[in-house]
């Protein structure tokens, strides 16, 4: 009895090793399709499972004002918010919002930056996934299209 | 391999500040090559895995809307000096490159 018992335990333990391993492996699945949706609220709903966000004043993100060159516009952002999970930059007027997500493990502090491509002028939003809940802060983004500055 | 890849880290006591350069042409899939008249097929980074020794402090998820060359940049604890830093990255083609680096 208490020898079958052992069994099922060892059997169940070695199960969950087996299930485990690839994942700590290989990195999650590149998520394909909330980066093919066409509105910001359809790509964070597939990503996030919601597009509801609470604006949070302590995620701040560095976007130029005005971006010269649409084709590299430089993104900073960081947050003082606890447990982060994810960080998502969604431009809201590009063809497809979703720009790029990172995947906040614990021990990696919630700064990133990048650079993304604008087609035109629009909000930029930061989206920071949490334990608790999903934050965000937007800022407008102005785009000179063919302009030789200004 | 390795030539696509850029990497600077920046021990700051046990924070170790990591930025990177990929060399790669981001195509989006909607650009006009001027002499066919054809779009361009999109060719561009789909994921971006940091790895210090065994324990995976970063995955960086990119759409077409990462620019050309992509530079990025983020920091995690944890990190000493002589920990291996390995950088990977795969595009939507299956291509991939990778680079370590010892943090110093």
């Amino acid at each position: 009895m208490q020898r079958t018992r052992r069994l099922i335990i060892k059997g169940g333990v070695a199960l969950l090793a087996l299930t485990a391993l690839p994942r700590a492996l290989i990195a999650a699945a590149w998520p394909q399709k909330t980066f093919a949706l066409t509105t910001a609220s359809e790509a964070l709903k597939e990503y996030l499972g919601t597009d509801v966000t609470t604006p949070s004043d302590k995620i701040d993100m560095k976007v130029p004002e005005i971006a010269e060159n649409g084709a590299v516009v430089p993104v900073t952002i960081k947050t003082s918010l606890e447990n982060v999970e994810s960080i998502s930059i969604v431009v809201e007027h590009n063809p497809r919002p979703m720009a790029a997500n990172f995947e906040i493990p614990p021990g990696t502090l919630p700064k990133i930056s990048c650079r993304i491509k604008m087609g035109e002028t629009s909000d930029v939003m930061a989206v920071v996934k949490t334990r608790t809940g999903v934050y965000s802060i937007a800022k407008e983004v102005k785009v000179t299209i063919g302009g030789c500055g200004g | 391999m390795a030539a696509t890849i850029k990497i600077s880290v920046k021990l700051k006591g046990s924070i170790a500040d990591v930025k990177s350069l990929m060399l790669h042409p981001m195509e989006t899939g909607s650009r006009i090559d001027p002499d066919t008249g054809n779009a361009v097929p999109p060719h561009h980074i789909t994921q971006l895995v940091f790895t210090n020794n065994s324990k995976q402090v970063m995955v960086a998820n990119f759409s077409t809307a990462v620019s050309k060359n992509p530079y990025f940049g983020f920091s995690f604890e944890g990190a000493k000096a002589g920990d291996t830093l390995k950088v990977v990255w795969v595009d939507n083609t299956g291509a991939s490159d990778e680079i370590e680096t010892q943090l110093a």
